[in-house]
């Protein structure tokens, strides 16, 4: 049975949504609920290719990403999970095979350096050096971090989800909002397929379908749902640790530390919408493409193919915070394809909004109200 | 010498996977097939779960006391048989 009245009310049981109220109830707050759908990790979240870096080509992106590290470290025992989270930081690469797209990593590790981030500039040889399976042939050379890495976005959600409902959070699945009812531009009520719940505040974490969380309200949220595919080998003996990501085809793999291969690639021509089917094309394209650069996998075995919806924006970009037009409704929406590893970072902020504190990381660039003023941040290191 | 019990049983051979690993994620309140794969990885193996999944269904069910059928079964994610990568590959030429 739903509660009457709540104090929050998160929309949406992915990474986020979880991540959100675990910070919120680990400063005191009572009454806060979670409405998800279907199950948690539904969405994006559970579907994801587990990466995280600190390669990234906007300030406020970098800031964010160092902190995602630290929180990434320090969570089995912050969420006193007993969980194999999977941590590894076996490092992420990013492969220039043009002069612009050189050019481009170039400028992104400055803005890196400047923050702190330990990225640097390979050269071909280099690159060998560290990935010697590595068909190198047209790569002008590379961007590096050696703390980026992998975590398990099952378990991390699972487990910011078991710390939130010791901490009193109410959790409930297969619960569709459906509605959310506004009164003189202030949140009212929330509307589910299960029941109606009052509260003042909500938190827009439905990812993808955040856009029609946002119709609810009368806001046009500019996130588009694309459709992501991605592919996973049988579990090998461990050759390669990082990350491999190649900006001629979009290709990007790695080995998950259980051994299997994680393959997928950028489809400009990618189906928009929430449909999460695959196709064979996909196997056969992104096979293709990796085998060229790692000869190594042709006779590594495809286990299993699965899609997810990424949620993108103008700018590449997530929209953060509350908005102007109606008072306590909160986005937390728009990854564009990178959200999982905000997750540590975004929810403590978005906590400290909610309550009203100053956040710990100022998120204003990222306010929905960018889209009026014009002020687009657009973030160059997307795959 | 120590007993083998129920519980050291292996439910998804692919992902080595035991009964009572299967158990306790259920008494954590994990009921829902898809939120017990994706936290144990059974019926991730390249069988898809064909062997496994039946068995945490009913495990579901008996703990739960749920009927077998109003437990939400696991997308099955293709291919049905592991193809190789460089096979996958030759299709495309
Ligand atoms: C193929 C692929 C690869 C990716 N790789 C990476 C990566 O390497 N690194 C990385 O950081 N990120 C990656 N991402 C992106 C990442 O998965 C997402 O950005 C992140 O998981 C978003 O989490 P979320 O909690 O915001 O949204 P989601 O996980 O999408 O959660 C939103 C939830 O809201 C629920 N919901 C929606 N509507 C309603 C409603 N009306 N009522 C109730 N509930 C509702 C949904 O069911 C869903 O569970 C990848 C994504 C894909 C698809
Ligand atoms: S036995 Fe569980 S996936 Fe094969």
């Amino acid at each position: 049975m739903l509660p009457v009245s709540a104090e929050v009310v998160i929309i949406g049981g992915g990474v986020h949504g979880c991540s959100i109220a675990y910070h919120l109830a680990s400063k005191g707050m009572h009454g806060v609920v979670v409405l998800e759908q279907k199950y948690l990790t539904y969405g994006g979240t559970g579907r994801s290719a587990a990466g995280i870096r600190q390669q990234f080509g906007t300030e406020i992106n970098c800031r964010l990403a160092k902190e995602n590290i630290k929180g990434f470290i320090r969570m089995k025992e912050e969420l006193d999970t007993d969980f194999d989270l999977e941590l590894e930081q076996g490092g992420y690469m990013w492969l220039a095979y043009t002069e612009g797209q050189l050019n481009q990593l170039r400028e992104n590790v400055r803005l890196q350096s400047s923050l702190g981030i330990p990225s640097k500039i390979l050269n071909p040889d280099e690159i060998k050096e560290l990935i010697p399976l590595l068909d190198v042939e047209g790569v002008l050379g590379a961007s590096w971090c050696a703390e980026d890495g992998h975590v398990n976005p099952h378990r991390v959600t699972f487990a910011y989800y078991e710390a939130a409902k010791r901490l009193g959070v109410k959790f409930y699945t297969y619960t569709k909002v459906v509605d959310i009812e506004i009164e003189k531009d202030k949140v009212k009520a929330v509307v589910t397929d299960k029941g109606k719940i009052s509260t003042r505040k909500v938190v827009n974490a439905a990812g993808p379908w955040g856009k029609e969380i946002g119709k609810m309200v009368g806001l046009d949220i500019p996130v588009v749902s694309e459709r992501h595919q991605i592919m996973v080998t049988e579990p090998v003996n461990r050759i390669i640790k990082p990350l491999i990501l190649c900006q001629d085809d979009g290709s990007y793999w790695k080995q998950e530390p259980t051994g299997g291969f994680l393959i997928g690639m950028d489809n400009p021509n990618e189906k928009k919408g929430y449909d999460v089917g695959v196709t064979w094309q996909f196997m056969e394209e992104v096979s293709r493409r990796v085998l060229k650069k790692m000869p190594i996998l042709r006779d590594v075995r495809v286990v299993r193919q699965w899609s997810g919806p990424y949620d993108i924006t103008p700018d590449s970009q997530s929209i953060v915070g509350p908005v102007e037009e109606v008072e306590g409704f909160y986005l937390d929406v728009g990854w564009s394809g990178h959200g999982l590893q905000f997750a540590p970072s975004i929810g403590r902020i978005m906590s400290e909004l909610i309550i009203g504190e100053e956040p710990f990381i100022s998120v204003d660039v990222l306010s929905f109200n960018r889209f009026k003023t014009g002020k687009l941040i657009p973030e160059p290191a997307c795959i | 010498m120590e007993k083998f019990t129920d519980d050291d049983v292996i439910v998804c051979r692919c992902e080595d996977v035991t009964l009572g690993q299967i158990r306790e994620v259920i008494r954590r309140g994990y009921t829902d097939p898809e939120e017990i794969k994706r936290i144990t990885r059974a019926g991730m193996g390249p069988c898809q779960g064909k062997t496994c999944r039946d068995i945490i269904i009913r495990e579901v069910a008996r703990i739960t006391g749920k009927r077998i059928d109003e437990i939400p079964v696991p997308t099955y994610r293709p291919p049905s048989k592991p193809i190789k990568v460089g096979l996958l590959a030759e299709e495309s030429d």
